[in-house]
């Protein structure tokens, strides 16, 4: 599955639509300190990496991920699944891998191969499960410095990540002003509101109540709280559609007949969507890294360690910024991303800001949009790349 | 940050070879040369970004358009813009007092509901606020109405029914509404095309432009 350490070869290549992208492993000995005031000994991030570092080795890109998702940013994997961001990221696309050497990572605490809480925890050679440390925004960050510093890149042409990927690309631009040119902030917030919280937390009781989560040491029971998953995956599914995208996929149709049937059964045809939803996500995803990521999505707040000032979080950065948000996603609402474009021009930063006229809610980041994407190609064609450094 | 001395019209605005460069737009010219070097500029309905590119190159200028349509927006960012996605008529909640060298509202103040609000928050968030007009006491818009008909001209090239335009107005009208809000104008050109009028400017000229500050 790895190619070992530190590759940048040539072969990782373009990303054309039927080339077959292999993740890559990184190790890390030494101890990573996390903002819980634990550490993290011994662990590895899984990655991706599509296009070519150029000479000057100043057109790399790091995209962040978002809560489900992983390094398989673009291009087709070893089991045939296509990229996240395979819309977005790739040959001629608008970040243009023709130009750009990207770099797709995963998160420590993910399901999908970073170490995480299925990994062996060294001191006790069981499974972490729930013993595994809570991870922020900025620790990733800190993770993802360490990959960036061994793959010999001084500088990110830029930082892109969507919803929790944006936080991500937000805080690099506080904590390492200088490590990256260009800062892409989609769909994203400065922090959560209230009501993103309450959804969360709903979400982790579901989970943390099934009684196959066995406080998060299920692994060595041989089961998975599935319900739990499920449910989780429901409530969070429903926020990231709008209202009107979700009436016009569904509406109130039934899926057999005209009559109601009076009992609990799938009998709307959203409920059965939901449920297909959630029955597919516990397939696949580990009900204790869903408890971390989004107690990672509540903590996160730019602007917490400058007493709440956001333009003062914001006075050190370098970067110039994009930033794009989309009309009917009320989970992370324009106007989160109206109070982080202010501060940046208050601090008379560089800033470009898109708000997209889309019907899909949240999850329109993820979608084709032609002036979504024809707003991020043209923004990524200016960045300059070739000897700058 | 700092403000250069702003330069007098008289030394530098009615550069002919100037004004002849800018024939599409010859406002751009006149608002080019009131921008002082290195100025913090705010151009609010920035539309494709032709002029905050021209202040870019001819006045070293930093600072942000403002635009709502789609097109217009990728046109800013493809030039390398700043430009900021948002309905002016929502108001200028995002900028601060006094944060801008220059407010510029070139050609939009006409297309604006709330014309004097937006009058109000332009002199608010700019040290100095130039505003361009298309002004309907122009002769040949006069004689339009006369003869029954809505005019039809370079400055106001749209029928009654598809215009942007929610406002119509003279250069008298305006400088009555500057001083209504609290500023005084203490530059003004007007044009007709790249033409500068001097004698009978508000029958003569089709296009006003004016620099103003807060009283």
């Amino acid at each position: 599955m790895s190619k070992g350490l530190n590759t940048i070869s040539a072969d990782a290549g373009v990303v054309g639509l039927e080339q077959h992208v292999e993740p890559q492993v990184m190790h890390f000995s030494a101890p990573l300190p996390l903002a819980s005031g634990a550490s993290l000994r011994d662990y590895h991030l899984m990655y991706e990496t599509y296009g070519t570092l150029n000479a000057a080795r100043d057109n790399a890109v790091l995209i962040c991920h978002a809560l489900n998702a992983s390094h398989h940013v673009a291009g087709v994997n070893e089991k045939g699944e296509r990229g996240w961001w395979d819309n977005m990221i790739g040959p001629g696309k608008p970040v243009d891998t023709n130009r750009f050497f990207v770099v797709g990572v995963n998160n420590v605490g993910s399901c999908f191969g970073s170490t995480g809480p299925m990994h062996t925890n060294p001191a006790t050679g069981k499974p972490y499960g729930a013993d595994f440390p809570v991870v922020t925004v900025e620790d990733w960050v800190d993770a993802q410095k360490r990959l960036m510093d061994n793959l010999g890149i001084a500088q990110w042409a830029a930082v892109m990540g969507g919803s929790l990927g944006g936080m991500q690309a937000l805080a690099w631009s506080v904590h390492y002003p200088s490590a990256l040119r260009h800062c892409v902030v989609i769909a994203s917030t400065t922090k959560l509101s209230a009501q993103n919280i309450a959804f969360n937390d709903v979400a982790r009781q579901a989970i943390l109540t099934d009684p196959d989560f066995h406080g998060g040491h299920f692994y060595e029971h041989g089961v998975v709280p599935r319900r739990g998953l499920r449910v989780a995956r429901m409530i969070g599914h429903i926020t990231y559609l709008s209202n009107d995208a979700m009436a016009e996929k569904f509406g109130r149709d039934l899926r057999k007949g005209d009559d109601y049937s009076f009992n609990y059964d799938v009998e709307f045809e959203i409920e059965s969507y939901l449920r297909y939803q959630g029955d597919k996500f516990a397939d696949y995803f580990d009900a204790n890294t869903y408890l971390l990521i989004t107690k990672a999505l509540d903590y996160f707040d730019a602007a917490r360690e400058f007493g709440g000032d956001l333009n003062g979080a914001l006075a050190a950065t370098r970067a110039q910024y994009f930033i794009a948000s989309f009309s009917t996603d009320w989970r992370f609402s324009p106007e989160t991303s109206h109070e982080l474009v202010k501060a940046l021009v208050k601090n008379k930063r560089k800033v470009t800001y898109a708000e997209i006229d889309a019907p899909h809610g949240h999850d329109a980041f993820l979608l084709d949009d032609p002036r979504y994407h024809n707003a991020v190609r043209a923004y990524f064609n200016n960045i300059h790349i070739g000897g700058v450094a | 940050m700092s403000m250069t001395p702003v330069p007098s019209t008289t030394d530098k605005a009615l550069n002919v070879a100037d004004l002849i460069a800018g024939i599409q737009r010859p406002d751009f010219n006149i608002i080019s040369s009131w921008v002082p070097s290195g100025a913090h500029v705010l151009d609010l309905g920035c539309g494709d970004g032709s002029l905050l590119d021209k202040l870019r190159r001819e006045r070293q200028v930093t600072g942000y358009g403002v635009e709502l349509k789609d097109g217009n927006v990728q046109a800013c960012i493809s030039k390398g813009l700043n430009v900021l996605q948002q309905d002016l008529e929502q108001g200028l909640t995002w900028f601060d007092d006094s944060s801008f060298d220059v407010a510029i509202l070139s050609l939009t103040l006409q297309a604006v509901h709330k014309t004097e609000d937006m009058l109000r928050e332009i002199a608010r968030v700019g040290k100095t606020a130039i505003v361009s007009v298309p002004n309907f006491g122009y002769w040949p818009h006069r004689l339009a109405v006369l003869k029954g008909r809505m005019p039809v001209s370079k400055t106001l090239p749209y029928e009654w029914y598809n215009t942007p335009n929610v406002r119509v107005l003279t250069i008298p009208d305006f400088v009555q509404l500057a001083n209504d809000v609290g500023t005084r104008v203490v530059e003004q050109v007007v044009l007709r095309d790249e033409k500068v009028i001097e004698f009978m400017p508000n029958l003569r000229g089709s296009l006003g432009v004016f620099k103003l500050i807060q009283q």
